[in-house]
């Protein structure tokens, strides 16, 4: 009975908005966000008590405020995944035209936390406009370097297309440094290199850039004393503080296989991240082995299944804003958990749609509302730009 | 679609040429729209595709890294270096202070796990009902303080420091919000007052103030073997018990005794009374907490005679069988020395320590000369600070301009200050055929011995060691005689002085003794602070009469503990040798 209520509703004969989206958007995906979501909501009441009583909030002020959010993130998810490619286009490049603009003038204006100015407040909201240009700017970036191929000899042409996209790169690079937010400033760059690479950049650029990546790493060893401080002390472990990454590590030991039990951690009290960089830890200890695997497959799972749907798709501009988007998502949640376990040195990125954030929660869920849109099946040719 | 060229026209200025877009806006042009079919988008797209599938492989890679590391941090927990931290107190990492034992493993300072109780008077609800529970349960407590100090700004107050655990329960029970426990560790002697002076004790954060605890403050943190000592608890037992009693029996003011293997520098026990008990210092006072043996300086008195003799001897300058006159009085520069018993004759070299005379002495002292008497009391450590391993020590003191009148009284033991271990340092080099050992606190292997240092020649010992014999045989020292052991000695009763006057009721009776004295083993020193003379003691106060018979007793029972059997016969020499006659020394083993 239930189905055919459902038939009826979801008709697929129905041309209707609606109809049109719940058949052609991937809602497989959008599954694994609501589990996302949820696994967010549900670990950061868990973490509130502990993190909001230490720095001297209400205790249960870090769950009201995430569970507002959910809903909010929902809506601009579905909201963007309804839009057409074209109208998607335009409302992303609006969006990184404000976000560079309000990340340009964030130092003047913007408040300083842990030495970094990278936020700003905005109708009551605090923002970091960084976040948004992430996924902007990886469909501004898809749209250029569509345009052309990447083989031009024509010095306009080459403006024009993939030219602009490095100006743009560059720009953006700069900002992000002068925060500094190092962190935003790599998955871009990471997210740019891989359109680059997708978009059919010769095997000799892919390794020059390559090279010059981790150039870029060793120079930030080596000028940048907070970096150089990281790696050294995850390579080292006995020379320094590694006090957070410790009792991460201890947590996922206490945690076993199947966890203390929701809520029944107590890394949480000890680690001043516990609801943002080192939400795994707690993951780790309160749900155990198999609830973090779990967690890891849906990352991967999204990220796999995005790609199996560009691999059926006809438009070279999705298959980069996709893959852009795609790899940005994936990349923060791996350099996340990679840096909770002590895989990789720590590096303060936080877990998407799980770890407590306000605005880093909206633009992440109006990035996948983009993908989304993106994905969705189209009738014929994919409409164009 | 105006509105999106409109909104991209900011784009426009640069690559206006190849600026399509506005196609778009053409609805004609929507369906034929290839704009840049030359390039070949079919193959750019699978081409994207094939590399999309390459980063796939990637992203699987590292979920397997994540997978794998994720077990192994979960699984198996060995493998990662996790340092344990307590999840309660971060911040307050517990030291485990090494213990102290002696040189058989007798546990002497220990440290035990308490619990310290503070307060966050910023949780606390109530806190005149805090304070007054408090004070049922530790009625010593200052309810005004306690009560201002939770009143003020602070976040840590401290309560009581080292709860035991039946007071801790009682607290806990009492469920008071704000008050918190932190486990500490509480230093306690378990032989209280028996080796008060040479562990010393430490303060309430486990810092070393005065002894041992304090001059291995830095060991005793960071190790957690235990130090050991070279005292001998039970010698320091025996030594302890019959100086009480021998103060008691003449109402002296305190005492000294230390033991000390002559053959390793050993010291295996040193008291000094009055003491006090470590595991509550602050109820001492200032002469209890005073350590004799190595931080009060005397005038050792006749003790002294036994360097004088041995450098007169090795000197060269005085025969065994010269004689000295010790018709007195001695004028000297407006000083008249005197006998205590006056012999008024011509007294041979161990007639002088047999009667003990400080004319004689003196006129010995004068023939060695100023000089040599100088570099010999140096070379017997005798004007430095004594090196052992502690730092309460006190240095001596002796005349800045050593003229002759010095000479002459430091030859019987006035106008130089030592310390009683100074003393007793200075007489085992002599009798250990003159090599000097510093002594130590902490036990050490027969190997492994510090400082040696020729002081006399080993003939010159050995003749002194016979007069020693001889004094205990048939002078001064006959009440420190103990069949079968062989005591060697030398009396010594100095007048104190106070204020730059000798008194003549307040004096410091000695008896330094080695045994068994043929072949030197353990040196003993007893002093007795300003005893009075009683009936048992026929009126006397002297070194022969309060501190010898002391020696004897201690000797008696240490030497069964030092496991020395008694000798029926002397094997190598026997005091008969030595006949004191009117006519002076005759026979020396016929070696002189």
């Amino acid at each position: 009975m239930e189905q055919v209520t459902n038939y009826k509703i979801f008709n697929r004969t129905d041309r209707s908005l609606l109809n049109l989206w719940w058949w052609t958007v991937d809602r497989w995906t959008i599954a694994a966000l609501f589990l996302l979501l949820f696994i967010g909501g549900f670990m950061n009441i868990s973490v509130s008590g502990a993190t909001g009583g230490r720095i001297g909030l209400d205790t249960f002020y870090l769950a009201r405020h995430h569970l507002v959010m959910i809903p909010a993130a929902i809506f601009i998810m579905l909201f963007f995944s309804f839009l057409s490619v074209r109208h998607l286009f335009q409302a992303a490049m609006i969006i990184l035209a404000g976000s560079i603009f309000l990340t340009l003038v964030t130092p003047f204006i913007g408040s300083e936390i842990k030495g970094a100015k990278r936020w700003i407040r905005l109708v009551g909201f605090s923002l970091q406009p960084s976040e948004f240009i992430k996924p902007t700017f990886a469909i501004a970036t898809a749209w250029l370097l569509a345009r052309q191929s990447l083989h031009i000899s024509d010095w306009k042409k080459f403006l024009s297309s993939w030219g602009f996209s490095l100006i743009l790169y560059g720009f953006i690079i700069f900002l992000l440094i002068r925060q500094p937010d190092l962190g935003m400033a790599f998955v871009i760059s990471i997210t740019w290199f891989a359109q680059l690479f997708f978009a059919g950049l010769h095997r000799g650029w892919v390794l020059f850039l390559l090279i010059s990546g981790i150039l870029g790493l060793i120079a930030a060893y080596t000028f940048l004393p907070h970096v150089a401080a990281r790696v050294d002390r995850f390579l080292n472990p006995e020379a320094g503080d590694n006090f957070q990454v410790n009792q991460a590590l201890q947590a996922f030991s206490s945690g076993g296989l199947y966890g203390k039990g929701p809520g029944e951690g107590v890394v949480k009290k000890n680690i001043p991240d516990a609801h943002s960089d080192f939400i795994f830890a707690v993951i780790g200890e309160e749900l155990g082995l198999i609830a973090c695997i779990l967690v890891v497959a849906l990352y991967g799972f999204i990220f796999l299944r995005g790609t199996s749907r560009l691999l059926r798709e006809d438009s070279l501009f999705v298959v980069l804003a996709s893959a852009g988007i795609l790899i940005s998502f994936t990349i923060q949640a791996m350099i996340n958990i990679a840096s909770a376990i002590n895989l990789i040195p720590t590096k303060g990125m936080t877990l998407p749609f799980i770890s407590y954030g306000g605005s880093s929660m909206i633009a992440i869920s109006m990035a996948m509302g983009m993908l989304l849109s993106l994905t969705r099946q189209r009738l014929g040719e994919t409409e164009q730009l | 679609m105006d509105d999106l060229t409109q909104t991209f026209k900011p784009l426009d200025w640069q690559i206006k040429k190849s600026w399509k877009f506005s196609k778009l806006a053409d609805p004609r042009l929507q369906s034929t729209y290839v704009p840049y079919k030359q390039y070949n988008q079919r193959q750019r797209i699978s081409k994207a595709q094939n590399r999309l599938v390459v980063t796939c492989s990637l992203l699987i890679l590292c979920m397997m890294a994540i997978f794998l590391r994720l077990t192994e941090v979960i699984l198996w927990k060995g493998t990662t270096q996790i340092r344990t931290t307590s999840p309660v107190d971060t911040n307050l990492p517990i030291v485990k202070r090494a213990d102290i034992v002696d040189r058989n493993g007798v546990i002497l300072a220990t440290s035990l796990p308490t619990y310290s109780l503070y307060a966050n008077p910023r949780e606390m609800l109530d806190k005149k009902d805090a304070v007054e529970k408090l004070m049922r349960v530790f009625p010593d407590l200052d309810y005004q303080q306690l009560l201002s100090r939770l009143n003020s700004d602070r976040s840590f107050v401290w309560v009581r420091r080292n709860l035991s655990p039946a007071q801790s329960q009682i607290v806990w029970r009492l469920g008071i919000p704000g008050l918190q426990f932190i486990q500490e560790e509480k230093r306690g002697y378990p032989l209280g007052a028996l080796l008060a002076h040479v562990v010393g004790f430490a303060d309430v954060d486990n810092k070393g103030l005065s002894g041992i605890e304090r001059s291995f403050d830095e060991y005793l943190t960071n190790s957690t073997d235990p130090l050991r000592l070279s005292i001998d608890i039970r010698l320091q037992h025996i030594i302890r018990q019959e100086l009480t009693e021998t103060i008691k029996q003449f109402t002296a003011v305190g005492g000294v005794g230390v033991l000390m293997d002559i053959r390793t520098g050993e010291i295996l026990a040193m008291v000094s009374l009055p003491d006090f008990d470590p595991n509550n210092p602050a109820n001492a006072t200032s002469d209890e907490l005073f350590n004799r043996p190595i931080l009060g300086v005397y005038e050792m008195g006749s003790t002294f005679k036994i360097f004088n003799t041995a450098l007169a001897i090795d000197s060269g300058v005085v025969s065994i069988t010269d004689q000295f006159d010790a018709q007195g009085p001695l004028h000297v520069g407006g000083f008249k020395i005197h006998d205590f018993n006056p012999i008024n004759r011509l007294l041979t070299v161990p007639e002088i320590m047999l009667h003990s005379s400080n004319i004689a002495s003196a006129r010995m002292a004068m023939k060695v000369g100023t000089e040599r008497q100088k570099i010999f009391l140096e070379k017997l450590g005798l004007l430095d600070p004594v090196s052992v391993e502690l730092m309460e020590t006190a240095k001596p003191l002796y005349p800045k301009t050593w003229r002759d009148i010095n000479t002459m009284t430091i030859a019987y033991g006035h106008g130089i200050a030592v310390t009683p271990l100074h003393l007793i340092v200075g007489v085992s080099a002599i009798v250990n055929d003159g090599k000097y050992y510093a002594p130590t606190l902490i036990a050490r292997s027969s190997r492994n011995i510090n400082v040696i240092r020729q002081v006399i020649s080993p003939q010159t010992s050995r003749q002194v060691r016979d007069i020693m014999r001889l004094v205990v045989e048939k002078g001064t020292g006959k009440k420190a005689d103990v069949a079968g052991y062989y005591v060697g000695g030398k009396t010594g009763t100095a007048e104190k002085q106070v204020a730059g006057l000798y008194q003549k009721d307040a004096r410091l009776a000695s008896f330094v003794s080695v045994f068994p004295i043929y072949e030197p083993r353990y040196a003993l020193l007893v002093m007795v602070d300003e005893p009075k003379p009683n009936a048992s003691s026929q009126g006397f106060a002297t070194g022969g009469w309060v501190a010898a018979p002391t020696a004897g007793r201690i000797i008696q029972r240490i030497a069964p503990v030092l496991n020395i059997l008694p000798t029926e016969k002397l094997p190598l020499l026997t005091s008969d040798n030595y006949a004191t006659s009117q006519t002076g020394l005759v026979n020396l083993n016929g070696e002189e």
